[in-house]
């Protein structure tokens, strides 16, 4: 069983919600998923505009935990100020801290990370930072106080898969208590798996869903690659070789 | 007296927050957030937040995120 802040999730599937063709086809692919937490975010309403309000009603309809993002800040100070609005408006004090500090990769800054995680923390936040596989700084982060980690994947909505195995790899084998999410990147179900056989926690899917040809299938397929993946990891899978080792046993083969 | 909401000039009246939103015709019962030059302002601290001058307000609303 694992615990994000003492939470048992429904399923080890995170989604996002943007993105998708229409609100009818979102609510289908997180049915679909079976998501234990669909990720949400803010954006400035015009008076009179009641965009916000239909999308929350759509979310409170599929009955299934949120996950408050801080997308789009650059600063500490950002998205400081973004979560602290959120946790009003979604009534929650979980928030996926993002703060970007390269905008060609939408690479996490660290630095900012660890500074607003700990401002966070200190807050009363239970924070889930969407950072890189750096050791150094994963440490830092949980000195902060966050008791989750979520290094990505690949930069965000490149599908590119799991782009630093051994890092992913190292970052699991040292810190195998902390619950751990790959956040973006993923690309196909057969990534998602990967990342689950390596025994992260959860996998977190936004646009791999969204932009599929069919996001409600495609959402089922991510569901199952998770669930096989998780499986793997328990059965405990064999180690790699360099070179081949028959299958069929040779004792008592003929000579011919 | 001039205001910024949502990086938009506003020529307005109200003193502070909450009077800001009803002037502007925002529903107070929706689900918004606000801040005022970058900080937080609670919904239950609006009314006592005066605004000033130049005052850069943001009032955001739930969507779709990844």
């Amino acid at each position: 069983m694992t615990l994000f802040y003492g939470t048992e999730l429904a399923s080890r599937l995170m989604l996002g919600t943007a993105q998708y063709p229409s609100p009818e086809i979102l609510s289908d692919a997180v049915r679909r998923a079976g998501a234990g937490v669909v990720t949400v975010s803010l954006r400035r309403e015009a008076a009179g505009s009641r965009a916000g309000q239909a999308f929350w009603t759509l979310i409170r309809e599929l009955d299934v935990p949120v996950l408050p993002n801080t997308a789009g800040c650059h600063t500490v100070r950002e998205a400081v100020t973004t979560a602290q609005m959120a946790r009003e408006v979604f009534g929650t004090d979980w928030i996926k801290l993002e703060v970007i500090g390269e905008s060609d990769t939408l690479q996490p800054d660290m630095f900012a990370l660890v500074e607003a995680a700990r401002i966070l923390t200190e807050d009363g936040f239970r924070v889930f930072p969407y950072m890189t596989e750096d050791l150094v700084g994963a440490e830092r982060l949980l000195r902060a106080g966050c008791e989750v980690l979520m290094p990505w994947g690949a930069p965000i909505g490149s599908g590119k898969g799991l782009n630093n195995l051994f890092g992913l790899r190292a970052l699991r084998a040292h810190f195998p208590d902390v619950p751990m999410v790959v956040d973006a990147g993923i690309g196909v179900p057969s990534h998602a798996a990967q990342a689950m056989e390596l025994g992260y926690d959860a996998v977190l899917i936004n646009t791999a869903v969204a932009k599929a040809g069919n996001p409600a299938e495609m959402a089922r397929a991510f569901a199952m690659a998770v669930e096989a993946g998780r499986m793997a990891y328990i059965a405990d899978p064999m180690e790699e070789r360099d070179m081949a080792v028959p299958s069929t046993p040779v004792i008592g083969q003929a000579v011919l | 007296m001039q205001i910024l909401v949502n990086d938009k000039h506003h020529d307005v009246t109200a003193a502070n927050l909450a009077a800001l939103l009803d002037e502007l015709g925002y529903d107070v019962t929706a689900r918004i957030a606000t801040a005022v030059d970058g900080c937080f302002v609670a919904a239950g601290r609006r009314a006592t937040h005066s605004l000033h001058d130049g005052a850069r307000v943001e009032i955001l609303a739930p969507m779709q995120g990844g």
